[in-house]
Parts: C-alpha cells; sequence; structure tokens
C-alpha cells in the first residue's frame, strides 16, 4: 500500500521537489545551533543594519543581530507550529467526525451546528481573542491554532463515516460483537485516514502561514526568540532603510508553504482510488 | 422564494446564539479577567477597589446571570462602553465598519473580474502555456504570506518608486483638494490595500473557476451542444461558462470570513481606521466588550455573506427557483 503510494507520489517531480525542501528544512531546523553561523541573539550595537556581506550573508537586524542565524533558528518555530497545530486539529477533527458520522441523528447535528458556528468567525478573529487573554508564546499560539482549525477534518471525517458505518466489514464487525469504540477506531477510522492525510500536509502550511502573520503583528513568538514573523516586524519598521530584512525571511515562509502545498497536491493525486486503476 | 429566504434566517436565528455562546465563554475563560487588567498596572489598587470595579462590570454576578444580562443588552445592540475611551462599543464598531466593507467588496468585485476570465480561459485551453502558467501563479500565490508581500510592495511602490502612499485612507493635506483630487487621493490610498487582499483570493478563484469549468466541459449536454453544430464561442459561454459559474456564487459567500479576518492584518499594516485595526487594538489593550462586540459583528457579517450567496444562488439556479414556487 504504502509502496503504491510513494510510486504514485514520485510521478509528480513538483511535490518530490517540496519534499526534499521539506526534508532539507527539518534537518536545518533540528541542526540549528551547528548550522548557525552566529548566536541568534548575539547583539552587536556597532554593526546594526548592515547590509549582506560575506560576513553576514543576510545582513544584520536593528540590534546588530545576523539575520541568517535568526532564520535558521526561526525555522525551529515554524516546523514546530506546523507539526503541533495540526497534530492537534486532526486529533480534534477525527474525534468529533468520528463520532458525528457514527451516531448520526441528534450528535451529529449538535456537533455539526458546532462546526458551522466555528466557521463562521472570520480567520484570526478567535485566536487574535483568545490572545488577548493569555500571553502569546509558541505554545499558546500552537494550541491556539489547533482548537480553532479542527473544523474541516471533522467534516471529512463524518463524510468518510458516513459511507463506511454502511459496508459489510463493519456489519461483520458488530456481528462479532465488537464494542462502538473498537469499531470506529479498529475498523473505520484507519480506513478513513486519507483524506485527512493531506488536509493535515495543507493544514501544515496553514499553520505556518498564520503563525507568521501573529508573530509579525507582535501576538506569535516572542522576541527575542526568533521566527520568521517577528524578523518581517523589524522588516516593516525599518522598511524604509532595510529591505534585507524584509526580503529574506518572506522568501523562507514562502518556499516553506510553497512546498507543503505541494507535497499535499502529490498525497491527493496518490491517494486518489479513482487514479489508481492503470496500476494494477 | 420568500419562503425559502424566510427559512434561511431562521436557521440563523441558533447560529448566532452559539456565536454570542463562544464569545462569552472565550472571553470569560480569561484567567484574571477584565479586572486584572485594568488594575495590574497600578500597585495601589486595593481588593476594594477591585469589588467595586467587578460591581461596576456585573463582573461579581453569576456567569450564567452575566451571560442572559450581555445576550439581553446584545440584541438592543448595546455592547457596552469601551475599557480604552469609555465610548460606546457600538459606536466605535459603526465608525470603523465601513471602510472594511469598501475594502472587502472593492476586494471580492477585483477578484472575480480577473479571476473568472483567468479560470474559464485556463479550462478551455488546458494543458497550453496559459494554463500552466496560471497553475505556477495559483500555487505561489496560495503559498504567499500577504503581509510579507504588502511589505514588499510598500518597499517598491512607496519607497523606492515613491508612487503610492503607505498608511492612512487619506493624505494630510487632503482639506484643500476639490472633490475630484479627494477621490483621486483616496484611490491612491486604497490600491495597495485592496489588491492585496484581492490577491489571495484571485489565485483561489482561479482555480475554482478553470476545475468547474473543466467539470461542465465534459458533460452530455456540452456534447450534444457541439453536435448539432454550436460555434466553439457559443457553446462555452453560452452552455458552458453560465452553468460552471453557479458553485462559484456559493464559494464567493465562503469567502467572506477570510476577507474579513485578512483586514486585522491589512488594516495593521497599511494604518487603516477600519474595524480589523480595532479589533487588534482592542487585542493589545485587552479591551473586553470591543472584543466582544467585533467577534460577534464579524460572525454575522459572514453568516449574512453567506446567506446573500445562497439566495443569489438560488435566483440565479433555475432548479431552486422552479422548487420553491
Amino acid at each position: 500500500m504504502l509502496k503504491i503510494i510513494w510510486r504514485r507520489f514520485r510521478e509528480n517531480p513538483l511535490s518530490v521537489t517540496g519534499l526534499a525542501i521539506i526534508l532539507v528544512l527539518a534537518m536545518v531546523a533540528v541542526f540549528a545551533p551547528f548550522i548557525a553561523p552566529y548566536k541568534p541573539t548575539a547583539i552587536n550595537v556597532y554593526n546594526v543594519l548592515s547590509p549582506p556581506d560575506t560576513a553576514h550573508l543576510f545582513g544584520t537586524d536593528d540590534l546588530g543581530r545576523d539575520v541568517l542565524s535568526r532564520m535558521i533558528w526561526g525555522s525551529r518555530a515554524s516546523l514546530k507550529v506546523g507539526f503541533f497545530a495540526v497534530g492537534i486539529a486532526i486529533t480534534i477533527g477525527i474525534v468529533l467526525g468520528a463520532i458525528a458520522g457514527f451516531y448520526g441523528g441528534v450528535i451529529d447535528g449538535l456537533i455539526m451546528r458546532f462546526v458551522d458556528i466555528m466557521l463562521a468567525f472570520p480567520t484570526f478573529f478567535l485566536i487574535l481573542a483568545v490572545i488577548a487573554i493569555v500571553e502569546p508564546s509558541l505554545p499558546t499560539i500552537m494550541a491556539i491554532i489547533g482548537v480553532t482549525s479542527w473544523m474541516d477534518v471533522a467534516r471529512l471525517v463524518r463524510a468518510e463515516f458516513l459511507s463506511l458505518k454502511e459496508r459489510d466489514f463493519v456489519s461483520s464487525a458488530r456481528a462479532i460483537g465488537a464494542s462502538d469504540f473498537r469499531i470506529i477506531f479498529k475498523h473505520i477510522i484507519p480506513n478513513a485516514l486519507s483524506p485527512v492525510f493531506v488536509s493535515a500536509t495543507f493544514g501544515i502550511a496553514g499553520a505556518i502561514l498564520i503563525e507568521s502573520g501573529l508573530s509579525f503583528l507582535g501576538l506569535g513568538v516572542q522576541p527575542p526568540e526568533p521566527s520568521w514573523g517577528n524578523i518581517l516586524t523589524s522588516g516593516k519598521d525599518n522598511i524604509t532603510v532595510a529591505w534585507w530584512l524584509s526580503l529574506f525571511p518572506g522568501l523562507a515562509i514562502l518556499v516553506t508553504v510553497l512546498s507543503y502545498n505541494l507535497v499535499g497536491e502529490g498525497l491527493r493525486d496518490a491517494l486518489d482510488p479513482r487514479l489508481w486503476q492503470h496500476e494494477k | 422564494m420568500t419562503a425559502y429566504i424566510l427559512r434561511r434566517l431562521l436557521m440563523m436565528v441558533p447560529l448566532i446564539f452559539g456565536i454570542t455562546l463562544i464569545t462569552f465563554i472565550v472571553i470569560h475563560l480569561a484567567p484574571g479577567g477584565p479586572v486584572e487588567v485594568e488594575t495590574e498596572m497600578s500597585l495601589k489598587a486595593t481588593a476594594q477597589a477591585r469589588d467595586n470595579l467587578k460591581r461596576l462590570y456585573g463582573l461579581d454576578k453569576p456567569l450564567h446571570v452575566q451571560y442572559i444580562e450581555w445576550v439581553k443588552r446584545f440584541v438592543k445592540l448595546d455592547f457596552g462602553v469601551s475599557f480604552v475611551d469609555g465610548k460606546k462599543v457600538t459606536d466605535k464598531i459603526r465608525e470603523s465598519v465601513g471602510v472594511t466593507l469598501i475594502i472587502n467588496l472593492l476586494s471580492l468585485m477585483l477578484i472575480v473580474i480577473i479571476a473568472v476570465p483567468v479560470g474559464i480561459l485556463s479550462a478551455v485551453k488546458q494543458y497550453s502555456l496559459f494554463d500552466k502558467i496560471v497553475t505556477v501563479f495559483v500555487f505561489i500565490g496560495f503559498s504567499t504570506p500577504t503581509f510579507w508581500l504588502a511589505l514588499i510592495m510598500m518597499i517598491l511602490f512607496g519607497v523606492t518608486l515613491g508612487l503610492l502612499p503607505i498608511s492612512g485612507i487619506q493624505s494630510i493635506d487632503v482639506s484643500g483638494m476639490g472633490s475630484l483630487g479627494r477621490l483621486w487621493d483616496w484611490t491612491r490610498h486604497l490600491i495597495m490595500p485592496v489588491g492585496l487582499s484581492a490577491f489571495g483570493g484571485i489565485a483561489g478563484f482561479s482555480r475554482y473557476s478553470r476545475s468547474s469549468v473543466l467539470e461542465v466541459i465534459r458533460q452530455d449536454y456540452i456534447r450534444t451542444a457541439r453536435a448539432k453544430g454550436l460555434k466553439e464561442t457559443e457553446v462555452i459561454f453560452r452552455h458552458a461558462v453560465r452553468n460552471a459559474l453557479l458553485p462559484i456564487v456559493t464559494i464567493l459567500g465562503l469567502s467572506v470570513p477570510g476577507l474579513i479576518g485578512g483586514a486585522v492584518i491589512f488594516e495593521t499594516i497599511f494604518a487603516i481606521p477600519g474595524m480589523g485595526r480595532l479589533f487588534y487594538s482592542s487585542t493589545m489593550s485587552r479591551d473586553y466588550p470591543t472584543i466582544m462586540g467585533i467577534l460577534v459583528i464579524g460572525a454575522i457579517l459572514t453568516l449574512l455573506g453567506n446567506l446573500i450567496a445562497d439566495i443569489s444562488y438560488a435566483f440565479v439556479d433555475p432548479r431552486i427557483r422552479v422548487q420553491q414556487k
């Protein structure tokens, strides 16, 4: 099964490129202390806002810190937010979607109205309201993005459940006396996961965009801890003099998000059984 | 049709109830609550002073009583007064919502004007060079952090070329201009915010219209139209496009929350005195009454956007129109 998916995924060169970039970025994040040429928080008041040169490839910021080193360390924030926020979102989405789809009726109605209500709040609004209450930091925004972005997954899983629960293998499981819990988790969920994986990949891209936006507004990762978004804040503050502070972190976000989107696209095609026919 | 609209309006009632409930719960989960914020700056605030403040805002009552009282006032469109300047929240929202709506409507129009033709063309010429370029643009458009693009545009058009103003919605010397001059001044200020808030939408919508047209082109009635010898332009525009655009109306309605949400970022970057910037500054100053007011109003605007989309869908789709009679 995995082999087939990989073979189909491999056919799309753009998606493979995306996956390669993601892997490189993950390595950069993990080995940041060894790769970064300077300490990300090392202030140098004699060398503020210096344009890119051989000593500082991406220049320095308004406190004389090396932008490249801050970006390398900042990739950790993006990676963490992407995976933890989406992990939370798909967990909530799978559980609520499974309950709604499996039991149907009033429970389904209630959960789906809850989804409708959550979707009515404009993007960012609920997140901002919660940040007004709790101190913004990397862990809190991971949690907040997670609990405000599970709705699509819930809908997907519910739809899968509605069709899967009528299938023979579910009736057989019930006939031999399996509990609801066992049927949901052992029999149906494993079969309902394909669309969730695709949605999760796009979700990582979305979470990285939201985190960088929040950090840019000063409501996410707090300086001196670096994140691509909060480097851009100093880019905005020095917009008339230091273009390099705005250009490079933004490109990093763009390339990262693009890579996840390309992988998501490739995964969607690879997992779509309608496109499998000629494989067999 | 009237019955359909009424039924849709009735369906909104429980949703609005849920929206107020979630808004209330989110704000009152606050560990310290509003009073802590008002007193944390001053060391002299005694327990007595805190209790007085709590009584003033009705925060000493049980939560469900507070909620019911808040909803009662909300029905009369009274969200209380702002912690920051003592102005009525309703007035603050009324003053700022106009700019936000205008920018959103303009960018919706821009999205439709650009994305729909682009989508149709790349579907009709599937796999052509044009289609490939559009696909690349769509992927980049989906992945671009628009606040960053805003920075780059500000550097390019505002700083380097000096063509466009980079903040506010009017110049300082606007009072000295004639009405035409004012309109031009206003337009110059809005070009970047509107263009940028439409950017992501343009990418999304060209994709949607492309796949929607591709879907329709495969249908039997298109083959029929071709078979009876209609010209290709007639087949595309009279038969394919009209049907393909129906679902677009719904998606347009669904894009409202994204646009209003994006306003927070654009209005903050470009210093536009709209609802998004009001929300941002309220968040920074923990102005709870204003935050709650904007949350509810923002969500209701989204519901209205969906409602308008559904109703226009019913108007343009003959199947629903007939069914309702």
